[in-house]
């Protein structure tokens, strides 16, 4: 059997209020004023593709320290930040995945995440070992636009095995059509959009049915048996006709998440399979289908290995953990699209030593320090000789994970000095559990939010951005702890 | 324990150039005019210079790197030159070197002159400084007055303080310094300044204000020391000697162990300890008669008292409120304005602390002179709290 053994999302704190987009662009396109309702998630500035992609992937995979299992990523993007350096093996050094997983990119249409959890499917018929498959986006839009209020920014993680499966593949149907919808051109920014009634009605409506078709019959199930439909589209009610066309329940539709989230692009699909799967019970069957140059649908039946496994957060928390951002021109400072008086000592050089960075990836990228056997005492970055107070021993320090223990703040400061993106910057230093200390910037933070005692958990994010050569720097930062269940991992083995 | 520097090497001539916004001034003027008064101080001519140590640390934005901005600048007569770096405390290292020089033997007559130029960068504060290629890989962008401001948080929480104490507290440490800096000349800053500016000052860095964090200064200043039997030889009567030169520096504890609480320096309490052996202090609350602190932010100086065994653990608070380290109290701290006043142009300032205690002790303060001052402690701080150079020094007059 093989299927989905464990899924994941993300979705950022920042939920950008659409009346607040609507209103400031009102006096230039009054037309969106009635759409200026609910939010779209917003990546913070220090978000992108491979970030929104470690945290869904971090959601799916939970704080267990031992990822021998996974043998693949596949990272499914239309928007990934770099076009040559593998995405997916950043992903990789910050999930700290063995170096021989097999780890791809996967992009050029909107349904690259269906097309990467194919290929996922049927390497578990074959191959030992699971594949995480990921998508992510984070889309440029011009202001003012139907996209801009459309879309949102957010991850998906599925994990696929065929041990301990939760939901089954059953079949599939892809349908391979150069329709063009929309495209982006290579360097472009922002995809040139065609007219959405062609798209519902010669693209949609035709190339759909026939993927949905096949998909049904490969895995012998009848249309009216469907308890979940996905099928994200912003066109409005086009999902609603799709399933009528099909001969779906009209009851089996998915929430799109329109009105929180918005359209997350690549990832929208497997996002709406992971808040199913929240709430799906055994023997159910989920349809999920995604439209772009072509069409794809694949039916997976729910087992009973539901019941024993949760996302480490969840779609549904994630939901409820959103904070209303409704500054717009943080929005377009965030997407570099308001150019904002940076001061002199924005003017600092980020270039980054590659061959530093080589040396210290495992530090850098999987935020792995070093501890002492001798003393258990914890180094970041790991070095030869340790602190430890008048025994300062050779060679004593093994590897040691710190991206999934908490921590807790000794000191902190917001400052207002600096350029940074979004100011004031917070950083401080933090005491993590089971011993170590780093001073960290600290994210998704406000004021009022942190203190002496506060404590924190680890997101992989952008560092610095390196707008002269393009180059991105990434590293963990410490941002609250707000979802309960979360926790470290016990001590033992780290390696 | 080695014998120490105690009454070994005594200072023959000292310069300090004005303080502040020196638009006219480049590095090298500014080295001139403390040089220049350094030399005509102490009595000598070029040749009879052994050697110089020359201290400055935005080497990129102000003189240029190695010792050749002082060799040239000053003309000086093909002696060595050697830049020493570390830090704001770089200054007190550039004083070191020449006095263990002279105290080895290798030279009669040593110079050590810092000078740093900061106004050259088109903004206000300290200049961003590189840190190598692996730090910015992972360490935050840090900014001087973020660093110092996480001390305030973590003293108030080891001492369970409410924030309007302890900012009342560094407010009244900022007063302190305005006032006396009113009265120096050649300060930066020589305005007075009420708790009322300073508490609604705007925030640089929680919780510290504009007022809160000192001078960035262009400004440099000198000392040229010798064995007491030269200084003898050349004239001088009333002697200031050297009675303790102590450097601590971190190893990286206090950044990655938990067992450091991050409400003060573990180099200065080492440092402290280790000159008031060298200079054979026991009581330092009763027998320091007067002292410059590294107080680039108000907080570091309130922190920096209990670290100097001057103020109680968790008694600085109450010593700064009662006026303890006021110019009219008992330990007189920052009688010249201090970094906040005087200013912090970094590579001099370890100089510039240890030119007013050498004017203190041969009463030539002028309007700021203290009454009969004996023992005067210099701390000199490079770095941020978590690691950091510190350095303590302690001078008093030669007996004679």
């Amino acid at each position: 059997m093989q299927g989905i053994i464990a899924y994941g999302a993300y979705i950022p704190r920042l939920r950008l209020s659409r009346k607040s987009v609507a209103q400031a662009n009102a006096w230039f396109a009054p037309q969106f004023g009635a759409r200026g309702k609910g939010t779209r998630a917003m990546a913070n500035w220090d978000e992108d593709c491979i970030t929104l992609a470690v945290a869904a992937a971090r959601d799916c995979l939970g704080l267990g320290e031992d990822r021998s299992g996974i043998h693949g990523v596949y990272l499914a993007s239309c928007t990934l930040p770099f076009a040559e350096r593998l995405n997916a093996g950043i992903v990789s050094e910050a999930l700290t995945l063995s170096d021989t997983v097999e780890a791809l990119d996967i992009g050029g249409s909107q349904r690259a995440a269906l097309s990467a959890l194919s290929a996922a499917l049927d390497k578990a018929k074959g191959a030992a070992g699971n594949t995480l498959v990921l998508a992510a986006d984070l889309r440029q839009t011009r202001a003012a636009s139907a996209q801009e209020l459309d879309f949102g920014d957010g991850a998906a993680a599925l994990l696929v095995g065929s041990q301990n499966v939760i939901a089954e593949h059953l079949g599939s149907g892809t349908v391979t059509v150069d329709f063009v919808d929309h495209f982006r051109s290579d360097g472009a920014d922002v995809d040139y959009q065609w007219e959405e009634r062609w798209t519902r009605d010669e693209g949609i409506g035709k190339l759909m049915p026939r993927a949905i078709a096949a998909a049904l019959a490969a895995a012998n199930v009848p249309a009216q048996r469907i308890d979940h439909f996905i099928f994200p589209s912003t066109i409005a009610k086009v999902d609603a006709q799709l399933a009528k066309n099909c001969g779906i329940r009209p009851n089996a539709l998915a929430d799109n998440l329109a009105m929180t989230v918005g359209d997350t692009g690549v990832p929208h699909a497997l996002l709406m399979l992971a808040q199913v799967l929240e709430s799906a019970t055994p023997g159910q069957l989920i349809l999920v289908g995604q439209f772009g140059s072509g069409a794809q649908a694949l039916v997976f039946r729910v087992t009973e290995a539901i019941f024993g496994f949760r996302p480490q957060v969840g779609v549904g928390r994630w939901l409820a953990s959103g904070t209303e951002e409704t500054n717009y021109t943080k929005f377009l400072a965030f997407r570099q699209q308001l150019e904002l008086e940076r001061g002199m000592r924005g003017e600092q050089d980020k270039k980054t030593a590659l061959s530093t960075l080589y040396r210290h990836k495992s530090a850098v990228l999987g935020f792995v320090g070093g501890r002492c056997e001798l003393t258990g005492n914890v180094h970041f970055p790991p070095s030869r000789i340790s602190y430890t107070p008048g025994a300062p021993a050779l060679d004593t320090q093994k590897p040691y994970k710190l991206a999934e223990r908490q921590a807790t703040v000794l000191s902190w400061s917001a400052e207002y000095l600096s350029y940074y993106p979004s100011p004031p910057q917070f950083y401080g230093q933090v005491d993590f559990d089971g011993g170590g200390r780093v001073l960290m910037e600290f994210t998704d933070v406000g004021r009022g939010e942190v203190d002496t005692g506060t404590r924190m958990e680890m997101v992989f994010r952008v560092k610095d951005l390196d707008e002269k050569r393009g180059f991105v720097r990434y590293f963990w930062k410490a941002t609250p702890v707000r979802f309960s269940s979360a926790g470290s991992p016990g001590p033992g083995p780290t390696e | 324990m080695p014998s120490g520097i105690k009454d070994k090497v005594v200072i023959l001539g000292m310069g300090c150039s004005r303080f502040g916004e020196r638009w006219e001034a480049s590095p090298e003027d500014l080295m001139v005019e403390a040089y220049g008064e350094a030399m005509s101080d102490a009595g000598i001519g070029p040749q009879q210079l052994d050697a110089a140590w020359f201290s400055t640390h935005m080497s990129d934005v102000g003189t240029g790197r190695g010792g050749l901005p002082m060799g040239i600048a000053l003309r000086l007569p093909n002696i060595g030159v050697t830049r020493v770096e570390n830090f704001c405390a770089g200054g007190s290292e550039a004083v070191r070197a020449a006095v263990y020089a002279v105290a080895a033997g290798a030279c009669d007559i040593a110079i050590a002159l810092g000078v740093e130029k900061l106004k050259d960068t088109g903004y206000a504060g300290l200049p961003v400084a590189t840190v190598g290629t692996l730090v910015p890989q992972w360490y935050p962008n840090a900014v001087a007055p973020a660093n110092f401001a996480q001390l305030a948080t973590a003293y108030r929480h080891k001492h369970g303080m409410d924030a309007a104490t302890l900012k009342r507290a560094i407010a009244h440490v900022s007063v302190k310094s305005h006032a006396n800096g009113a009265k120096n000349a050649k300060a930066h800053l020589q305005k007075a300044v009420t708790e009322e500016q300073v508490l609604n000052a705007p925030i640089i860095a929680e919780p510290l204000g504009l007022f809160d964090c000192c001078g960035v200064s262009d400004g440099a200043a000198a000392a040229i020391v010798t064995r007491p039997d030269i200084a003898r030889g050349l004239g001088k009567r009333e002697l200031v000697s050297f009675k303790a030169l102590q450097v601590a520096t971190s190893n990286g504890w206090e950044m990655h162990s938990s067992d450091w609480d991050g409400s003060y320096f573990h180099t200065a309490r080492i440092a402290a300890k280790r000159a008031y052996e060298e200079a054979g202090i026991r009581r330092p609350r009763e027998e320091v008669s007067m002292l410059e602190v590294h107080d680039c932010f108000s907080v570091t100086e309130l922190v920096t008292m209990e670290d100097l065994f001057l103020s109680p653990e968790g008694g600085a608070v109450k010593d700064v409120m009662d006026g303890f380290f006021d110019a009219d109290g008992r330990i007189p701290c920052q009688i010249d304005g201090g970094l906040k006043c005087f200013g912090h142009p970094v590579g001099a300032s370890g100089i510039r602390m240890l030119y007013e205690m050498y004017l203190q002790l041969l009463g030539r303060a002028g309007s700021r002179q203290l009454a009969n001052p004996q023992v005067g402690l210099t701390h000199n701080l490079g770095g941020q709290p978590s690691q950091n150079v510190c350095s303590v020094s302690i001078v008093g007059n030669f007996p004679s």
